[in-house]
């Protein structure tokens, strides 16, 4: 289990020599003044994958790529585009990978969401045999 | 010479171990008593030799020997008593060989203390475990020796990773590894009896302790871990379904499903096949779970401990045991009867509902985690699955099951009245229904998986204590209040993981020494910032204030830690636990017009999350002394029989 | 129960096994490739890093020549590394362009200084907007650019000498 915390380690501590002096873009740790908006916001960056440690959501990384992310996504959420929208627009720049929601409407990930239906009613078939009637007695 | 006779030792332990599986392998083909007799002591031998070679490694570690290449690695003559003893199984080959230790220990205790089982399928039983720990034998020896060598000797040692320098973190491994190692004793048992195809409901307690000891420390090991992500990141995040959480939460489902069924198998004698196969699957996903791990095969960009020889070497070991063990399901099983039917509504039908709920969560956790790299293999698409897909996919099927637990236990085994069952459990219901209206009317924003999760665990809540309801409490066996605590845990846990997704508050802000923060009922006021040294890092540390409306006052600092040698940047983040919740800060960098970030969350009843937790592994607890009283009782009083005859 | 599910489990097994063999053995890179590549050049215009260059915006990136697009940045160290292979470029006779991520005009000036210049303009982007925009995900990374403005090619990571041939061959095709 060390790999577990070596790789928690190393998404929370990042090198100090790859920091940039500049501080984060407006918005990367500021929230947006519309608690509505805000939520939105905050809900989808927590989707977002971090694009520099790979094994975290923006919303819960140090980054300085992450707060730029994080900036871009209140600053189109301000402005009106809606979380769907915003996600696109990654998605169309970075992949699926950006995101950690998989899209149903998709040839590689629908069997994905379709699994739960599946599976659960592979386990009912195969439970069914294992019950009794409850009139036929021993 | 130390290191010598560790290694000497260790090679002993392996050579027993191929004894122990030739004596149980010829002696069970050839039917002879003998070898029988024998396998015992062969047993205990190989766990004496291989604890041996373990102690020698700690005291290496112990005393700072830098001629051991290990020791070098990962260890520091400076470092604390404490540091230097978890160093032993900080690393790679120091874990494989406690695994192997435990898996030693636990063989010599089934030769001392199994008495209930055949005695054929016990030599089975031992052969396998013995089976299982030659691979691991091999593995250290051919390709991870903990006591090489090395020259010219340095004078000092690199030390081990300062982050890793935590007390939880320290028995944070070997909790998961006696988790990881019942399991595989619990594998033992079920190739031996698919071996003899003696499955019954004898078979079914020998094992049971084994699955309930390992269940155990996978939830401690679990909790723990999980509340160390949350404190240490600095983010307030407590599960992110990452690939390596997975891993860890794998083995413990199937643990859980398997502790219902061989329960089902030991009262009932049935669902003998499925609990063979669950035996089977919960070890399966410890050694997968080790090998997702160790082989970095999903999260590779972190790349410290990845070793592709060492995945590779794994991987085969996971072939060879549990291709092996699946083979010899699909052809012995098919001899072995399913076992007693019952009834739709009944303690079984409850049971069975809880196994299928937890198979197909498991199924889906694994193939959500795995399907990346499926694609990526088919495709050569990158792809992420995480914490929406995992939560919508499996949240709905917790649910269920958790309801499911609330009505079982009041079940009577084989066969049951419907009605009845509404009677026992119209309490729960009604207090689930409340909860949910008044969740519907008085709060705004909560999910719906939330809102279910929250009325439904103030449902169960209630109705874990049904199953003491109208019985004299003192004559009660323990095992059942091991019950009542766990399901409640559960209960208690589910409070605070819907009370955290649902009513957490932020606040982000850029404040100068002197400003105010207010969050929910609290007022923060940020006094100070001062340089901090610790043993082995400087701090920037902040001096808040916080005052509740009800007055209290409580100092908090929280600190941003540079970490001199590892050019590592930490946040300390400050917890402030109330009865209703956790207060979450943490000091974030500074800007050039001397304001700070600090990061602010209220996070209500949210120790629950790891409470509950705390009060499943007691449960377990209780119910594993009961269980083992009773059959130490069982068996004196047999034996009192048999001698008076 | 029938006898082939018994075999169920084993054959899924199998299906595991050969998918995490194959990625065992597969070299694994975690490099996010920018979706971008074969698309026109997303509208931008950055402002100047330093006053001995102009700044860049799309439209200098479509002038009908085929162009270099460099995304780098004084505080990496890969970009130094690059600053060589940068120069022989721009005296084969390639046009540069630069965006400076995350930095301040005094550590460009020095950088450009100590390390060279082969850029023609250089916009800063504070915020990593712009990287955001082309689907680059850290530095340094080099986009081939044709006279139309459409992305042909993503360079991820430092250029290294050997690259150089490949990246002429694609300006070239470029045209």
């Amino acid at each position: 289990m060390k790999r577990f915390l070596v790789l928690l380690i190393a998404c929370l501590a990042f090198p100090v020599s790859a920091q940039t002096g500049l501080p984060p873009a407006p918005y990367a740790n500021r929230q947006l003044d519309d608690p509505q908006q805000e939520a939105a916001a905050r809900e989808l960056m927590e989707e977002l994958r971090c694009l520099k440690c790979q094994s975290q959501s923006i919303a819960d990384s140090n980054a300085p790529m992450a707060g730029d992310m994080r900036s871009q996504v209140r600053e189109r959420i301000a402005a009106g585009e809606t979380p769907e929208q915003v996600r696109s627009w990654l998605v169309e720049r970075y992949g699926n990978w950006v995101s950690y929601n998989p899209p149903i409407a998709s040839a590689v990930t629908w069997p994905l969401w379709f699994a739960p239906i599946i599976l659960l009613l592979a386990a009912l078939w195969l439970a069914r045999g294992r019950f009794r009637k409850p009139k036929d007695d021993e | 010479m130390i290191a010598e006779t560790g290694l000497i030792a260790l090679w002993l332990a392996a050579a027993l171990a191929l004894l122990q599986f030739a004596l149980g392998a010829i002696g069970l083909r050839a039917d002879r008593q003998e070898y029988f007799k024998a396998i015992r002591p062969v047993a205990v031998a190989q766990g004496l030799f291989v604890a041996f070679s373990f102690l020698l490694l700690i005291w290496l570690f112990l005393r700072s020997d830098m001629s051991v290449r290990l020791v070098v690695m990962n260890s520091a003559s400076v470092k604390p008593f404490i540091y230097k003893f978890a160093g032993t199984w900080g690393n790679h080959e120091g874990s494989m060989l406690l695994w192997v230790t435990v898996m030693g220990l636990a063989g010599a205790f089934i030769a001392l203390f199994e008495r209930s089982l055949k005695t054929r399928t016990l030599v089975a039983t031992l052969a396998a475990q013995a089976f299982i720990s030659l691979g691991f034998y091999a593995f250290l020896l051919v390709s991870s020796n903990p006591f090489e060598r090395m020259f010219p000797i340095p004078a000092e040692g690199q030390g081990l990773n300062p982050l890793l320098q935590d007390p939880g973190l320290a028995f944070h491994p070997p909790t998961l590894y006696f988790g990881y190692v019942g399991l595989s004793v619990a594998f033992s048992f079920a190739v031996g009896a698919m071996i003899t195809r003696d499955v019954g409901a004898d078979f079914a307690k020998a094992m049971r302790p084994w699955v309930l000891g390992a269940w155990i420390f996978l939830t401690l090991g679990i909790t723990a871990g999980s509340y160390w992500a949350y404190y240490e990141l600095g983010w307030g995040g407590w599960w992110f379904w990452d690939p390596v959480e997975n891993a860890s939460l794998m083995p413990w489902l199937a643990a859980t499903a398997l502790l219902h069924s061989v329960t089902v198998l030991a009262t009932r004698d049935s669902l003998r096949a499925w609990t063979l196969m669950l035996a089977v699957v919960a070890f399966s996903m410890s050694m997968i779970g080790t090998f997702l791990v160790r082989s970095g095969i999903l999260t590779s960009v972190h790349a410290f401990a990845v070793d592709p020889e060492r995945g590779s070497f794994i991987l085969a070991l996971l072939a060879l045991y549990i291709g092996g063990a699946m083979a010899l399901f699909a052809l012995r099983v098919g001899t072995v009867k399913e076992g007693k039917h019952f009834e739709l509504v009944s303690r079984e039908g409850a049971l069975v509902a809880n196994n299928l709920l937890l198979s197909v969560i498991l199924a889906l956790v694994f193939i959500g985690t795995l399907y990346p790299l499926l694609v990526e293999a088919l495709t050569g698409d990158k792809l992420s699955v995480g914490p929406p897909y995992f939560n919508l996919a499996t949240g709905p099927l917790a649910l269920m099951l958790v309801a499911a637990m609330a009505a079982g236990p009041l079940l009577r085994w084989r066969r049951d009245n419907p009605k009845t069952l509404l009677n026992r459990i119209s309490i729960p219901i009604l207090i689930t229904a409340a909860a949910l209206f008044s969740l519907v009317l008085f709060t705004t924003g909560m999910s719906v998986l939330a809102l279910l999760g929250l009325a439904l665990a103030a449902g169960v809540a209630v109705a874990s204590f049904a199953p003491l309801w109208k019985r004299n409490l003192r004559r009660t066996p323990l095992h059942t209040y091991g019950m009542v605590i766990a399901h409640f845990g559960i209960a208690v846990a589910l409070v605070g993981m819907a009370c955290e997704s649902s009513f957490t508050e932020e606040n982000l802000v850029a404040a100068k020494p002197g400003d105010e923060i207010s969050i929910n009922k609290w007022k923060l006021k940020f006094d100070a910032i001062e340089p901090m040294a610790g043993p082995n890092w400087t701090a920037l540390e902040s001096r808040i204030t916080a005052q509740y409306g009800d007055g209290t006052i409580h100092e908090i600092a929280p600190q941003n830690r540079m970490f001199a040698a590892a050019q590592t940047q930490t946040s300390e983040a400050a917890l402030l636990t109330r009865w209703n919740g956790q207060l979450y800060v943490v000091l974030g960098d500074g800007d050039s017009q001397g304001r700070w970030q600090i990061r602010v969350w209220w996070k209500p009843f949210v120790p629950l999350i790891w409470f509950g937790g705390i009060l499943v592994a007691l449960g377990g607890f209780l119910a594993m002394i009961g269980r083992l009283r009773r059959g130490y009782k069982q068996r004196k009083q047999r034996e009192y029989a048999e001698a008076t005859i | 129960m029938n006898r082939w599910l018994l075999w169920l489990p084993l054959v899924l097994f199998g299906i595991f096994f050969a998918a995490v063999a194959t990625g065992l053995i597969m070299p694994k890179d975690n490099i996010i490739e920018s979706k971008m590549v074969g698309k026109p050049m997303p509208a931008f215009a950055l402002p100047a890093a330093v006053e001995q260059r102009p700044a860049v915006s799309s439209t200098d990136l479509a002038q009908g020549k085929p162009t270099l697009l460099n995304i780098f940045a004084s505080w990496c160290v890969p970009c130094i590394a690059e600053a060589p292979q940068l120069l022989a470029l721009q005296k084969a006779g390639v046009e540069i362009n630069a965006i400076a991520s995350r930095d301040t005009p005094e550590d460009i000036a020095n950088f450009l200084n100590r390390w060279g210049n082969p850029y023609v303009r250089i916009g800063t982007d504070t915020t990593s907007k712009v990287q955001l925009e082309l689907g680059s995900s850290g530095v340094p990374e080099t986009f081939v650019i044709d006279g139309n403005g459409i992305i042909v090619h993503q360079h991820i990571g430092d250029i290294r000498e050997e690259d150089i041939p490949k990246l002429l061959k694609l300006l070239e095709d470029a045209k």
